[in-house]
């Protein structure tokens, strides 16, 4: 830190902030008579008391990442063990609880408000205009801060950790180029309605709109991407903005909220207490369903003869897996899930059916366009579930459930809508279902039964390890599944490796699959899989990748080994762009442009960042390098040599339909 | 195979399914969505962002304050199909800042917007001018040797047909503030969303 001379003021106007964009801003702890909310904050130009009465030594800076075994550390995870038992009883301390006598800045509020609102890990990266926040991190070891390599990283950590923990993630970049970083994940999580509160510094308010360093317009940049953003110029707003922002971000829909700060914000004395209500009179979910449309949806059940649960996202989000199994229990409707419903019913559940859409299963899809009944939970008909929509589960009429009133009827028009939580719309409708023998649909079970059969006994599906002489993609993340006995959590990159994770790990706890969804973000894995090991330290995590999506954020390995967070990479190296070059293949003439790529030599990678390493290229490395990547203590990275040119099949080739399924032409192997 | 529980698809091959109807393919018309939000930065931009980016194509909008210090109106007009407007209507809801959204389109309302018209008129043919202009209950409100202006009130089709007959002068300057209505009778839109 810099000397005495060099500290401004908290209350140093704008003028004179403006001149040191670029340097460590406001050693927070130089002034007076700091308790939170007394607003005497006139004499914040004189040193603190110890340095008013000259010469004693500065205080030592509290270290926000001590040793381990130091007592320092000790003190820290009692902290985070506290919060994490009752957020709702924890005491924030105050300044002076915390010894300190300067005066309370925008940035504490915004590291009390973090934790009032139950945030306990803030993935960022610092910068010239966030520096303030950083001066006063320090003061508050409850916050554990994670610093990432690249804002993207942050903004996919803190949504890997919202979808892991059910708590909403928290990331936070500078202004200008640490803001437009953010923005990928930030839409990520829009599309994928992950709870996330993104939180940007930017210049001091004079300067706004006068293109002074490192400013842009990021609140009119994440506009469309997010739930709500806020620009925030007053400290005094700080407490209020971040309350509503978590409220926002958790209720209802999750989504991202995003929160701009000046600097001056930051800097200058905040007053301000934490709200004791929100006033958001646009913002009211509607939680209950309608109880006649409910009482409509029964009818339609009752009146079904094959009938068929689409679970979407909404059910883990709401946490109505158990809902969802009683009512297919009790309903005898087999249940069958998109992408981010993935794990939303244990897949070795004999009614439940597997993964819909365009590379889901050919039974599934079957199933779907032969049903006369969906029953479409949290979900919203994405163009990946439905392909050609005239031509989607034309026998089929359609309750639709789901939290936000613009997903019902957006892309296909429904018979019965119900706008509501899954879980508690499903609680008001099981008592109103009646209890099915499975006898009456003892048919309809069985033709799908055969579709499966025949749907699972392809020649290409589970046609063992090899492929073209090398591993095959699904034997490694079936294998994967195995070993970690279907209760860790599997992150999928983007592309060929997600979809093979879909269909073969097996999942069968609720969350434990974690995927980029709507926005399919590639780069999405590693990070991901990094927050979602820090918002469930008790379950293992695996990261399953592609090299091409792997390179893309490469970089947050060295954050796995500086925070020693114990991700385990699967990188699937196939030397390509899997999913282009299939594309390529199938819908472009077999035009191979750009979609071979050259990877690094990986174990010089893991070896330069410190990381164990494996390779496996045949079928009995495979289980052997999974079992030395679990024994490690920390992250690991196994690269799978998989066959270069396997494809992901069925494949519903777009603008046609779920009855249209490419597969593959196979010859049965020679014997 | 039991009736109960039979594959429709099983269905003699000849019988090609239903088409399953695409939202928002129907029948094109006006509509006016009238629409109450907070009074704080940047909500025009966030209404005018979010009908951008979801396609939807705004034909008129009238922003201005209302009785309540804190809540802002507006008067959007724009075409499509009852689906794709609800659809809208719902959009426009998920933003924090908005209250209300209400489709007046065939409520009984009164609808106005207003038009200044800056006709090229002399001394030749003013008077045949200021006829239309009264025919329309128009009024003339700025008068020069070689043009005037006339202040038109009234429904966007009235405005238009005035327009049309006046073109034939040769309009210099055309500005018109977009529809704004209000609905008959005792019932508030604002009532709802007292605070």
């Amino acid at each position: 830190m810099g000397t005495r001379d060099d500290v401004p003021t908290p209350l140093a106007g704008p003028g004179r902030t403006a001149t040191d964009a670029g340097r460590p801003g406001p050693a927070g702890h130089s002034s007076a008579n700091g308790s939170s909310a007394n607003g005497s904050s006139a004499n914040g130009s004189t040193a603190d008391g110890r340095a008013a009465a000259g010469g004693s030594p500065p205080r030592e800076r509290i270290n926000h990442m001590p040793g381990a075994g130091t007592a320092r550390a000790e003190e820290i995870s009692a902290g985070r063990r506290e919060m994490l038992a009752d957020t709702r009883r924890l005491q924030i301390k105050s300044l002076a609880e915390r010894g300190l006598t300067r005066p309370r800045i925008g940035a504490d509020a915004v590291c009390e408000s973090l934790l009032h609102q139950g945030a306990d890990v803030v993935f960022g990266f610092p910068g010239g205009v966030l520096l303030p926040l950083y001066d006063v991190l320090g003061d508050y070891p409850e916050l554990r801060h994670i610093l990432v390599r690249h804002e993207q990283g942050a903004a996919h950590a803190a949504d890997g950790y919202a979808r892991a923990s059910g708590k909403v993630g928290v990331c936070m970049g500078t202004s200008g180029p640490g803001a437009t970083n953010l923005v990928t994940g930030i839409g990520n999580a829009m599309l994928d309605s992950v709870p996330m509160v993104a939180i940007t510094a930017n210049v001091v308010s004079s300067l706004l709109g006068k293109d002074a360093f490192q400013e842009i317009d990021i609140t009119g940049i994440t506009l469309p991407c997010t739930k709500h953003n806020y620009l925030v110029r007053d400290p005094n707003d700080i407490p209020r903005v971040f309350a509503e922002a978590f409220h926002i971000a958790a209720t209802g829909r999750p989504g991202p909220v995003h929160i701009d700060l000046t600097k001056d914000a930051l800097m200058g004395v905040c007053t301000a207490e934490q709200p004791d209500k929100l006033d958001l009179p646009g913002f009211k979910p509607n939680l209950d369903g309608n109880y006649r449309q409910i009482k409509l949806a029964a009818q339609e059940i009752a009146a079904a003869q094959r009938p068929v649960i689409l679970a979407g996202h909404g059910v883990l989000i709401s946490d109505a897996v158990d809902e969802l199994r009683e009512l297919a229990e009790k309903a005898q409707i087999p249940v069958a899930h998109t992408l981010l419903g993935v794990s939303a019913m244990d897949e070795t559940h004999p009614l439940s059916l597997g993964w819909v859409g365009m590379h889901g299963w050919k039974h599934v899809n079957k199933t779907i366009q032969s049903s006369d009944l969906i029953i479409a939970l949290g979900m919203r008909f994405d163009d990946r579930v439905t392909g050609h929509v005239p031509t989607f589960a034309p026998y089929a009429r359609i309750v639709h459930v789901d939290i936000d009133p613009a997903e019902i009827g957006k892309n296909v028009a429904v018979e019965v809508p119900i706008v509501g939580d899954a879980k508690r719309v499903l609680r008001a409708l099981i008592p109103q279902v009646a209890p099915v023998d499975p006898q009456t649909r003892a048919a309809y079970f069985a033709e799908i039964a055969a579709w499966r059969t025949e749907s699972e006994r392809t020649p290409w599906h589970g046609s063992g390890a090899w492929r073209n002489g090398q591993l095959s993609a699904d034997y490694v993340v079936s294998r994967i599944g195995e070993a970690t006995g279907h209760d860790a959590t599997i992150v999928a990159d983007v592309g060929q490796n997600q979809m093979w994770v879909a269909r073969y790990t097996g999942f069968r706890r609720p969350n434990s699959h974690i995927s980029s969804g709507g926005l399919g973000t590639m780069g999405f894995g590693v990070p991901a899989a990094m927050g979602a090991a820090v918002g469930r330290p008790d379950k293992e995590t695996w990261a399953i990748v592609g090299d091409g999506g792997f390179q893309m954020t490469v970089q947050e390995l060295m954050t796995l080994v500086q925070d020693h967070i114990p991700v385990r990479i699967a990188l699937l190296d196939n030397h390509k762009l899997g999913m282009i070059r299939q594309w390529q293949e199938l819908v472009y003439a077999g035009n191979y442009h750009s979609s071979h790529l050259l990877g690094p030599d990986w174990m010089k990678l893991a070896e330069a960042y410190g990381i164990p390493g494996f390779t496996a290229t045949t079928p009995e490395e495979v289980d052997t390098a999974i079992a030395a990547a679990r024994a490690v203590d920390g992250p690991a990275l196994v690269n799978f040599q998989i066959a270069e040119e396997q494809n992901v099949f069925p494949m519903m080739p777009a603008g046609k339909g779920l009855s249209d399924l490419l597969e593959e032409q196979f010859e049965e192997p020679k014997q | 195979m039991t009736p109960t529980g039979s594959n429709p698809q099983a269905g003699p091959a000849h019988t090609a399914p239903p088409a399953r109807p695409l939202p928002g393919k129907g029948e094109q018309h006006r509509h006016v969505l009238v629409t109450i939000v907070l009074n704080r930065p940047g909500v025009l931009n966030r209404v005018a962002s979010l009908m951008r980016a979801r396609n939807f194509n705004i034909e008129t909008l009238a922003v201005s304050h209302t009785d309540q210090p804190e809540v802002s109106r507006m008067t959007i007009t724009l075409r499509g199909d009852d689906v794709a407007v609800e659809q809208a209507a719902k959009q426009l809801y998920r933003l924090i800042d908005v209250l209300k959204v209400q489709d007046v389109t065939s409520d009984p309302i009164v609808e106005h917007e207003i038009a200044l018209i800056k006709v090229r008129a002399d001394e030749r043919n003013r008077g045949e001018v200021l006829t239309i202009a009264e025919m329309y209950k128009a009024r003339v409100v700025d008068l020069a040797a070689e043009s005037l202006i006339v202040e038109a009130t009234g429904t966007e089709s009235e405005v238009d047909a005035l327009i049309a007959l006046l073109r034939g002068f040769g309009i210099k300057e055309l500005v018109r503030s977009g529809t704004v209505v209000m609905s008959r009778g005792a019932g508030s839109i604002e009532e709802a969303v007292k605070r």
